[in-house]
């Protein structure tokens, strides 16, 4: 238990010093938390961000494993860092959180706790899915619906799953106290019920908070540049811009798609800095599409709103969804979703 | 056990009664008119009726369908709390049964209703699982009528069949109950029915069990059956379609505490995502997290105490008993409704409980914030609700929360100044003291575009509200005072520069936006109010900023005639003298030549007629000779003098009445040389103690019969 003396001047307190004006004070509810602002003051979005120059996996990775979180569709959610949560427990989280999936799946609630649940939670380590030696490891959530067959000695078929991870989370992760697990950013595949079984579970037992991780369309301009910038040895797809009008009665979506070689040519020419991209370049990037698109159709695209951005890396869409198609550049995706999410939570 | 049951059940009939004679006395008075059939109702129905007569003629046919409906159930009540027939197909019973079936389906019932048709269902009736069936609340239960009800069952009148569909109703209606602390006195009973035969081998039981089981198990050692899968799947299944159409029926007023925690039942609603339902969380013990739990048991070993579990911190006392050993909640956020817990996190230094509040309070404005939304009129209730939650919050802690204060600076931008309005400004009076080069852009431009755009209301709603965080900042202040008296925790210079710097920052800005909104709305005395009501409410060592201000409302008056100011601008004036004593801070150079400046203005103003004249400030109150031209006032120098000002014309008036009752002229000149000092006199006389206070300080008066027309200024 928590002692009233064991909070003290944790890293909040060494923080402080660094905000303006000491405002050292009794008011702990305002002041004591200043310092979580001082990194990216409200979500705005930074001007110039840099290429993850390890964007390799670390040793340790089950490919596996990684395999798994490729080609396919993941909702984004943000998360708060999670009290007490202790990777030691993992195998108790999944104990509990099989009963109290199964409960709510029966919408009752008394459940034995055991095998015959019909489905089966297992928590584990994503080992080697980290941007720096500070983040914290992933962990991956996984339902199995145990199969009605019973002469079928075939694996759990998974059901539903979700990852939690934060890479390059360095910043928060300073900020925050030793108490606190900074997986900020979930990702989930399958049906949103479990979604939400899973997040209320995480909710009351770590005392955190899943949002919805959306992108603006200014970040997603951000991630057709960044894209199109990377080098992909095997196959490239097109990169498809979409942009959606609002009209009456049904919005109208443009699709633009361009050879990758031809957007990597244009990135390349806009690109002053290799190993780093600005928001001018972003923005020259997109302009020279929309006038080039305007050239040909006479529309002004920046007019528009840009929904959905498809590469040979990844492919991102304004609701919040994303699908990681390279698992070398896995890691450069994810610092740019991790430090979405940060942004959103702080 | 059985005897003191059978007792308890009789006790409980009897306290029954009270609901019927309730219901026997509304009935009588309101609807032995509609009927006629009851002849001797008391006096005062007998005059409604006369009344309602008259009304009734120009009562919709819906309003009368309506009526005779109820009056239909009711009657049916009656017959049922009296009747003691046997015959199953008597056909007074088959109709009046009907009816309550069809309006407790529609509409449900009252809790008086629930009341009398458990007490038929459970006392032997022949139609009672009809009735069960047929139970559902309009509202809520009574307590006290789930306890009676479970008294019938001591006494054996009803079937086992008929105790089992009780139950699965129990369980079914359990979230309407209205309260349950007497129902939860009456576990050791459904614990011993397990022995019954025929209850014993019920699911639902079993699994009441069985979650005991999993949470403690050294609490229950029967053994249960292994497999057991299905245990509540039918127990809601026979009322919950009525349950949900009579919920949405009285959507407007039952209460969101029954929604599910979990949003998965209602996917209705694509904008509603699952984990942003505006639930505060429960406030309960985590059992889920082994880590936290297992902190316990060691804090057991070290301590030999026992932790308290927040769910039976009721009073004071146990917090004051407990304190030693109180588990937090699981999710932070449930304190927010617990003011003990606030008590108790507010003497606690444990950083993690302000990030967890910290956290969940952010996300949840953020994710509720109406105005992101594109269907906000059903949620905009349940988010002013939040945030008078919060607001209450914040003045019992008496302390703003920083998430708060950023939700504002993310959300005021793209505020309409409408929505939740009151609430939203209210929290604004609780921004914590900061530098207040952050709160500028972030707080204030927003806002300035908001109150130069909109009504007068909303304008003295934005200085009412700027106000309380002025008065906030220097109580949080006046507290730092004390707790900073040990100089080793923070020189006083400091923290008291910073304060200075924001409040004085924050008084300019008002000052800015009022005299801009004087003009735009004319100089509306309404708003002249609060304008000086901000600058009265505080004796403190901001006043020093405020003269300056004052004057610039000021400049406006020549244009309006009207003494109606009086009162408030002395009291201004009384107040700005009070500075005087406060002067023992230490504060810069800089801050006294302003200071000396402001003071010079006044006396100026008031005592050398030299008002408009010396450009002693940038935002000072020098006009141009052209502009003072434009104003056509005459003797612009001298209108804003002791005699001439508007606030104090009205004495100066009836000082020339006393003075010359003969002279209906009206000279002001003439008060001047030795009448200057009578006036003044006078105007001490009328009670006028804070003009009297700044000029004997202000004015070092050479002589006191000398012409005064050069005042020095000392401070």
């Amino acid at each position: 238990m928590d002692t009233p003396d064991s909070g003290g001047m944790t890293p909040l307190g060494r923080k402080t010093a660094e905000t303006g004006i000491n405002f050292t004070s009794t008011t702990r509810f305002s002041r004591g938390l200043t310092f979580i602002r001082t990194h990216t003051l409200f979500g705005q979005s930074p001007t110039r961000r840099i290429i993850p120059q390890t964007s390799l996996l670390q040793e340790n990775v089950d490919p596996q494993k990684i395999a798994f979180l490729l080609r396919k569709q993941w909702t984004l959610y943000s998360v708060t860092p999670m009290y007490k949560f202790s990777y030691g427990n993992l195998k108790e989280y999944s104990r509990l959180l099989s009963a109290f999936v199964a409960a709510e799946k029966q919408k009752g609630l008394a459940v034995e706790v055991g095998n015959d649940l019909g489905i089966k939670v297992t928590l584990s380590t994503l080992l080697g899915l980290k941007g720096t030696d500070q983040d914290q490891v992933a962990v991956l959530v996984q339902i199995a619906s145990r199969s009605q067959l019973p002469f079928e000695n075939a694996e759990n078929k998974v059901v539903w799953s979700g990852w939690f991870c934060c890479i390059s989370g360095d910043d928060l992760l300073e900020s925050v106290p030793e108490d606190f697990t900074c997986l900020s950013l979930f990702l989930a595949n399958g049906a949103e019920s479990y979604t939400a079984i899973v997040g209320s579970w995480f909710q009351k037992t770590f005392d955190c908070y899943f949002s919805r991780l959306t992108i603006s369309p200014l970040n997603l301009a951000w991630m057709a540049a960044m894209w199109t910038g990377c080098k992909v040895d095997s196959h490239m797809a097109a990169t498809e811009l979409v942009f959606s009008v609002p009209c009456i009665p049904q919005s109208l979506d443009i699709s633009y798609a361009i050879h990758s070689e031809d957007a990597k040519a244009l990135w390349d020419t806009v690109q002053k800095t290799p190993g780093e991209v600005t928001q001018e370049e972003v923005n020259l990037f997109m302009d020279c599409l929309y006038s080039h698109f305007h050239r040909h159709f006479k529309i002004h695209l920046s007019a528009t709103r840009l929904v959905k951005v498809s590469t040979s890396i990844a492919s991102a869409h304004c609701d919040g969804n994303i699908k990681i198609l390279h698992s070398k550049h896995l890691i450069g995706v994810l610092t740019l979703l991790t430090e979405l999410a940060i942004s959103q939570i702080q | 056990a059985l005897p003191s049951w059978e007792i308890e059940g009789m006790q409980q009939r009897e306290n029954a009664k009270n609901p019927k004679q309730a219901l026997q006395v509304r009935r009588s008075s309101l609807s032995a008119w509609q009927i006629g059939e009851r002849t001797a109702g008391p006096k005062t129905a007998d005059l409604k009726s006369a009344q309602k007569h008259e009304k009734g003629k120009q009562q919709s046919a819906s309003d009368r369908a309506g009526n005779s409906t109820q009056d239909h159930l009711e009657q049916a009540l009656t017959y049922f709390e009296r009747g003691k027939s046997s015959d199953n197909f008597n056909e007074v019973l088959q109709k009046h049964l009907a009816t309550v079936e069809s309006i407790a389906l529609q509409r449900g019932l009252s809790p008086e209703g629930l009341d009398v048709l458990l007490n038929v269902a459970l006392s032997g009736h022949l139609v009672n699982t009809r009735i069960l069936k047929c139970l559902i609340p309009a509202s809520v239960i009574a307590e006290s009528s789930v306890v009676s009800a479970v008294s019938w069952l001591c006494v054996g009148k009803c079937s086992g069949s008929t105790q089992l569909l009780f139950l699965r109703w129990l369980i079914a209606m359990f979230d309407f109950i209205d309260h349950k602390e007497k129902l939860h006195a009456l576990y050791g009973f459904f614990f011993c029915s397990l022995q019954d035969e025929k209850l014993g081998m019920q699911p639902h039981l079993q699994a009441l069990l069985s979650l005991y089981k999993l949470f403690c198990p050294e609490l229950v050692s029967i053994t249960l059956p292994a497999k057991m899968k299905t245990y509540f799947k039918n127990s809601e299944s026979l009322w919950k379609a009525a349950i949900n159409t009579i919920r949405r029926r009285n959507q407007g007023t039952s209460p969101t505490s029954q929604q599910l925690i979990l949003g998965t039942g209602h996917p209705q609603s694509r904008k509603r995502k699952w984990n942003t339902q505006l639930i505060l969380p429960a406030c309960s013990t985590d059992a889920n997290n082994p880590t936290r739990s297992k902190e316990i048991n060691h804090a057991d070993i070290l301590s030999h105490s026992e932790s308290f579990p927040v769910e039976q911190l009721h009073t004071f006392s146990q917090l004051l008993q407990n304190i030693h050993r109180l588990e937090f909640p699981s999710q932070m956020g449930s304190v927010l409704r617990n003011s003990l817990l606030l008590h108790y996190i507010n003497c606690i230094k444990d950083e993690s409980i302000y990030l967890r509040l910290y956290y969940w309070m952010g996300q949840t404005l953020q994710e509720e914030c109406t105005w992101y939304k594109l269907d906000n009129q059903q949620y905009e209730e349940e988010f002013k609700d939040f945030l008078d939650i919060v607001y209450k919050t914040e003045c019992f802690l008496q302390e703003g929360f920083s998430s708060c204060e950023e939700f504002l600076y993310k959300s005021l931008p793209l505020w309409d100044g409408f929505c939740c309005r009151s609430q939203i400004l209210r929290l604004v009076s609780w921004i914590p003291l900061s530098s207040f080069s952050e709160m500028k852009p972030h707080l204030c431009e927003p806002l300035a575009q908001l109150f130069f755009t909109s009504s007068l209301y909303f304008k003295c709603s934005v200085l009412e509200s700027l106000k309380e965080l002025l008065q906030n900042w220097l109580n949080w202040h006046v507290m730092q005072l004390d707790v900073e008296s040990d100089p080793k925790i923070s020189p006083l210079n400091t923290t008291l520069s910073g304060l200075v710097n924001s409040v004085a920052e924050l008084i300019h800005f008002v000052g800015w936006i009022a005299t801009v909104a004087l003009h735009l709305e004319n100089n509306a005395t309404f708003l002249l109010y609060f304008i000086l009501d901000f600058y009265e409410t505080h004796s403190c060592p901001s006043l020093v900023f405020i003269c300056v201000r004052i004057q610039r409302a000021l400049k406006s008056l020549p244009f309006v005639h009207s003494f109606r100011y009086r009162t408030n601008l002395v009291a201004a004036k009384e107040n700005e003298l009070i500075k005087k004593t406060i002067l023992q801070f230490k504060f810069s150079s800089q801050t006294y030549q302003e200071y000396n400046q402001y003071i010079m203005a006044m006396v100026g103003c008031l005592w050398t007629s030299s008002a408009f004249q010396k450009d002693i400030h940038p935002q000072g109150i020098r006009l141009d000779p052209e502009v003072l031209k434009k104003t056509r006032v005459q003797e612009v120098r001298n209108s804003f003098n002791i005699v001439h000002h508007p606030a104090l014309m009205g004495y100066a008036i009836l000082f020339l009445q006393q003075a010359w009752p003969e002279d209906k002229t009206l000279n002001f000149n003439l008060i001047k040389g030795r009448r200057w000092n009578w006036y003044l006199e006078y105007l001490y006389v009328q009670g006028l103690q804070g003009l009297k206070l700044f000029i004997e300080s202000s004015i070092n008066r050479v002589s006191q019969v000398s012409q005064t027309k050069s005042g020095n200024v000392q401070v």
